[in-house]
């Protein structure tokens, strides 16, 4: 008390003018995208336990064919890169060029989504549907899970493509640009792992 | 109706008139009871024309204070009914012995032990902590909102809705007759074929949804919306708790509800995950689930360590012992949170080895939270205690937590386990430590912060009525059950053979009578206080001469928070902002943008309200539209561009200068 030395340096205690707290909108999406990865993981974790429990049914070598998934990755591969170009445009401002990569990569996307209904489609009118066994339950659970991630992707870039046709390339509409960003990369990662881990070492198996 | 046979089950699903359990007396005098309380409640409203005030100040604000206010009104309410579940349980416990069979058949009491447990964590310990953190967290970072305001609102009716549902199986069909955490195979559809946990996967993940946008949302705000100068090692040790807890949420909800939707496709599609036949593993739900469970008890846990740290610094009247070590037994606790969960199963056959791991990992937490222990107790030691009813609440949970902790690393000994699983020695341990940990603290918090949200105090007297009634009832209803666990009693039977035990359900019984008591006092706390609230009025905004930053504020802050954002330069900012004399600026202010009210949050949760009881009864045609109407709403909602306003100038110095002259007039 006899100093006071903290007064007399004269703290201030608050922010004189205007504070601008940062935008948290990129930063909560990839925590929202980490916690749908832990969903993913999840259904991993089921594939990996129940993935060789085919209860005298088909097994992953038989069921899985890796030539129309070859072209499903292809196309969703292809589809990130464009989505790349889609942000490249974005951010130089030319949002006409942008809107045809976002429908190219809409398109690709589409394209993934028929393709692996055709599969599903498949592999029921076989007799392998989810119910069979619990390899398949859980297969379809996981390839599903990824393809109503898509769908759910596809809804949003149409909604955001209107969007930007009605609004053009305002800050909001590039922020919501990157989160789709953020979300269609993340998929394509997935997509890497269901890839490698059930259809590749199935087909091995 | 019977012309059309199909058409009504396209329409209703399997709901039919029998689905109303107008059979069971108890639940139609329930019923009788609870629509004329809303009938009443729905009167009062219109005659004193609240509706268009409710709307528009609460139901669509986005202002995270009364958010948190309205999440700890629901955990209040689903407190009673989870508590009514409780009363009746100790009360046919206490008389089903021998010839008698009590008054509950077993169909109803495995519905209301199921019920009881979901209801107390999810839609009481739950709301209580996300309301809590809802309203201190942004006030004490020196923030003017959450990150997503609108996400908030959202949050807050998903959870609403997920509770709704519940309330509803009461009236409509049933509740899930499998525990709390619905185990299968007992809940699969072959055992448990009724819509009891389709009740229970719906009301949790639409719940869990809101949990989980409300733990982004809230740690977003955390890690980009602190004020300058608050660095992390400077944050409040309550702030620091919700950022513990919203990284355990949105670490460990996700595998929630991926177990419940496996266990959903089970149960709608016919999948093979945890059936007995085709391959499928129900070992496999137990682990998910518990990988899950456990990081909750954490998620509980750790805002109520928050709330002591606060209390027992404000009340002690000293700067809190250790706190870079609370700090760090924190974050050590959020990650041991996830290498424990087996221990909820030793007896499952896991092997030696790894329940020996699981075993040791779990004696491990119990090492930074006794670190917790020793600094609370040592910021007491030499303090000027002021023994107010927040500070009551935390001794008692000092003493009580630490016998609730003890019996829990006794459970964690594998070889102790296996005897006393399922028992109710397992029983009386976590209601040691919920109710000692979580409950004491969210009452501790409430008594606390109720001024701040108000405007005026909690009436004393009231609230020591409750504080003694709950803690004395909490060890004459929990202490018979450690006794009673070491006798061999398993938990959740509905009748007993041996008139031995008798005696001890007696005693438990009367404990929860005198929690009853304790719960009727803290109503009448409320009512007493809001009657008194003139004398109980709080001018200052700092009533208990505390140390954090929300204490700065008027009490209720204005909705902007702070007219200018705070700078920090120490852990206790308000208390160093004190020491300096800190004159608040009274000129110089600026237009402050701030987020705009918004109805979005409550339809889209009613959207889903519909389609969660749609789906539960097979209504199929009924969910589409429920759902395709959810999604169009928030497609709609998203070109929603003019989301936020200016609050003019005149208007915050109109809201200062009143302050000013308040706390002028009352020095």
């Amino acid at each position: 008390m006899t100093a006071d030395n903290g007064a007399s340096k004269a703290l201030s205690f608050h922010v004189e003018g205007e504070h601008h707290v940062p935008n948290g909108t990129l930063l909560g999406f990839w925590i929202y995208l980490m916690s749908d990865c832990l969903i993913f993981a999840c259904l991993f974790a089921a594939y990996g336990v129940l993935g060789h429990e085919y209860a005298g049914g088909p097994r992953a070598s038989e069921v899985l064919e890796l030539p129309i998934v070859a072209v499903n990755t292809t196309l969703l591969l292809l589809s990130s890169i464009t989505y790349g170009f889609a942000v490249l445009e974005m951010q130089a401002n030319r949002k006409g060029m942008m809107m045809m990569w976002l429908a190219i990569t809409g398109l690709l996307g589409a394209g993934f989504i028929g393709l692996e209904l055709k599969e599903f489609a498949h592999l029921i009118s076989i007799g392998a549907g989810p119910q069979r066994s619990a390899f398949l339950s859980s297969f379809f659970t996981l390839v599903g899970t990824h393809g109503l991630h898509v769908t759910s992707g596809l809804i949003w870039l149409v909604t955001l493509m209107v969007q930007v046709g009605k609004k053009g390339l305002i800050p909001a509409n590039k922020r919501r640009l990157m989160c789709l960003s953020m979300f269609w990369h993340f998929l394509d990662l997935i997509w890497v792992g269901v890839f490698s881990f059930v259809y590749l070492m199935g087909v091995l198996s | 109706m019977l012309a059309h046979p199909d058409l009504t089950t396209l329409i209703f699903g399997r709901l039919t008139l029998d689905q109303l359990p107008l059979h069971e007396p108890i639940v139609v005098g329930t019923f009788i009871v609870v629509a004329l309380g809303a009938l009443a409640l729905l009167g009062a409203v219109t005659y004193f024309r609240l509706w268009g005030y409710l709307w528009r100040e609460w139901f669509t604000s986005i202002d995270h204070k009364k958010i948190g206010v309205m999440y700890i009104i629901l955990a209040l309410v689903m407190l009673l009914r989870g508590f009514s579940d409780a009363i009746m349980m100790r009360a046919q416990q206490a008389i089903s012995f021998g010839h008698s069979t009590g008054y509950l058949p077993p169909f109803h009491y495995d519905q209301i032990f199921t019920a009881h447990g979901v209801i107390m964590i999810f839609f009481v310990a739950m709301p209580f902590v996300t309301g809590l953190m809802n309203f201190v967290m942004p006030l004490q970072i020196g923030a003017r909102d959450v990150a997503f305001p609108f996400l908030n609102n959202f949050s807050l009716w998903m959870t609403i809705s997920g509770a709704v549902l519940v309330m509803i199986s009461l009236f409509v069909g049933e509740f899930a007759r499998t525990g709390w955490l619905a185990y299968p195979p007992l809940s699969d559809i072959v055992a448990s074929p009724d819509a009891g946990v389709d009740y229970y996967i719906w009301a949790l993940q639409i719940a869990g949804v809101g949990t989980l946008l409300s733990g982004v949302n809230l740690l977003t705000t955390i890690i980009k919306m602190r004020a300058p100068g608050m660095t992390l090692m400077r944050m409040p040790i309550f702030s620091w708790t919700a950022l513990c807890t919203n990284v355990l949420i949105v670490a460990a909800f996700p595998v929630l509800t991926a177990a419940l939707a496996l266990l959903a496709l089970d149960r709608y599609a016919g999948t093979n995950f945890f059936t007995t036949m085709l391959g499928g593993n129900a070992m496999m739900y137990v682990n998910l689930i518990w990988i899950w469970g456990h990081p909750e008890v954490y998620i509980l846990v750790l805002p109520a360590f928050g709330v002591f740290s606060e209390v027992t610094a404000t009340f002690c009247r000293k700067r809190l012992f250790g706190y870079a070590s609370m700090v760090y037994a924190t974050v050590v606790i959020t990650v041991l949170s996830y290498l424990v969960w087996l221990h909820h199963f030793f007896t499952m056959g896991s092997g030696a080895s790894v329940n020996s791991f699981f075993g040791i990992t779990t004696m491990i937490i119990s090492i930074p939270t006794g670190a917790k222990i020793f600094n609370w107790l040592f910021t007491m030691y030499r303090g000027r205690i002021h023994f107010e009813v927040p500070m009551m609440w935390t001794v008692a949970f000092m003493i009580t937590f630490v016998i609730g902790g003890m019996t829990g690393v006794m459970l964690a000994i594998p070889p102790a386990d296996f005897s006393l699983h399922n028992s109710l020695f397992l029983i009386a341990h976590f209601h040691n430590v919920i109710i000692g940990g979580v409950l004491f603290g969210m009452f501790a918090g409430v008594n606390y912060w109720f001024p701040k949200a108000f405007g005026f105090r909690l009436d004393p007297f009231w609230g020591k009525c409750a504080f003694w009634f709950w803690v004395i009832g909490f060890y004459f209803a929990f202490m018979p059950l450690y006794v009673l666990g070491f006798m061999g009693v398993t938990r959740r039977l509905s009748h007993f053979d041996n008139p031995d035990l008798q005696k001890w359900f007696v005693i438990a019984a009367f404990g929860a009578f005198l929690i009853l008591l304790g719960i009727l006092s803290m109503l009448m706390q409320f009512y007493v206080s809001f009657r008194d609230r003139e004398k109980l009025r709080d001018v200052t905004g700092d009533p208990w001469d505390a140390r954090t930053l929300e204490w700065s504020t008027s009490s209720p802050p204005p909705k902007y928070n702070f007219a200018f954002t705070p700078l920090i330069n120490d852990n206790d900012a308000w208390w160093q902002m004190k020491q300096h004399r800190y004159q608040r600026p009274s000129q110089g202010y600026l237009p402050i943008h701030m987020p705009k009210n918004t109805g979005a949050g409550i339809i889209m949760a009613g959207f889903a309200t519909v389609f969660g009881f749609a789906m539960i009864w097979y209504m199929w045609p009924l969910a589409i539209i429920a759902f395709v109407a959810l999604l169009t709403t928030a497609i709609a909602h998203t070109f929603n561009y003019e989301r936020d306003y200016y609050i003019p100038v005149d208007e915050v110095a109109r809201v200062e200068a009143a302050r000013t002259e308040l706390l002028a007039s009352h020095v």
